[in-house]
């Protein structure tokens, strides 16, 4: 059960910091929609489209370390089994 | 001389008629029209962008200077990329888009008027209503005219377009908008960008 704990708390610290890095390393909060640019050739003026996609944000980094930190933590109040 | 004069009245009309101002309607068929947003403070940048745009500019190609109209945006088509700021921003704390659902500027006055081409560049002095709240403002502003333009954008369409751009800053505290509040996440000065076309079908 211990190890079990910190096996899951590494795997979520390790995980949820590969996946914030790798959508962008967003250091703002977290977003559900970005922008994107369209160009009208006609009148020039460039228009923005709203996209759904979610891009972590610190939040979302903070939330899963806090919760990797708090498996972590309960591993250390779990008893070993003795034998 | 009956004939002359009557061909002379009947050219002066068919002038009035061609030089009378137009009417552009600002409602984009095709969602390009928007006003943009920036508020740098010090802890926080927040951009985003609004796209419910509609509103009529009675533009005169041969006096610029006369042009008048009334733009305005729907509150809740204000669209930022997290989602609980945008339900924050839109709640009665904020801009309470329930209570106040349009933005709007109405032109008064154009100052500065210069006439390059197809594209005249002034000060528009009007009112802008945020949140109830009405203050006269000057704004730079460029219109650019494109004359039978319009099939170009919507086919089988015939027309003119008006291509209105502007950028000035606003303060929210001039606004009733949380004053002396949060402005080192949500800053009193918001830049406000406007890239709109209107349609005139002929």
């Amino acid at each position: 059960m211990k190890k079990t704990l910190r096996i899951v708390a590494a795997v979520l610290m390790v995980g949820s910091i590969a996946f914030w890095v790798a959508a962008g390393a967003n250091r703002g909060w977290t977003k559900t929609r970005v922008p994107t640019k369209v160009m009208d050739t006609v009148t020039g003026l460039e228009g923005i489209e709203w996209q759904d996609k979610f891009v972590p944000g610190v939040d979302f980094l903070a939330a899963a370390l806090l919760g990797a930190g708090l498996l972590a933590g309960v591993s250390f109040l779990v008893r070993t089994k003795s034998k | 001389m009956k004939t002359y004069l009557t061909v002379l009245s009947l050219i002066t009309m068919a002038g009035m008629a061609l030089a009378a101002p137009q009417t552009f309607d600002f409602k984009d068929p095709k969602g390009i029209n928007n006003a943009g947003f920036k508020l740098d403070a010090p802890l926080e940048s927040i951009n985003g962008s609004a796209s419910g745009v509609s509103g009529t500019v009675l533009f005169d190609p041969e006096n610029p200077g006369a042009t008048k109209g009334k733009i305005t945006l729907a509150t809740a088509s204000l669209m930022v990329p997290n989602p609980m700021q945008r339900q924050h921003m839109l709640s009665d704390k904020w801009l309470d888009a329930a209570k106040f659902p349009e933005i709007s500027f109405e032109s008064k006055e154009f100052k500065n008027v210069q006439t390059t081409g197809d594209t005249t560049t002034a000060e528009v002095t009007g009112t802008f209503t945020l949140k109830g709240v009405s203050k006269e403002l000057t704004a730079p502003v460029k219109l650019t005219y494109l004359k039978d333009k319009l099939g170009d954008r919507v086919p089988n369409q015939k027309g003119d377009l008006l291509v209105i751009r502007s950028n000035f800053t606003i303060k929210r505290s001039d606004f009733n908008i949380m004053p002396g509040q949060f402005e080192d996440k949500v800053s009193d000065s918001i830049e406000l960008t406007l890239s709109i076309a209107g349609a005139s079908p002929k």
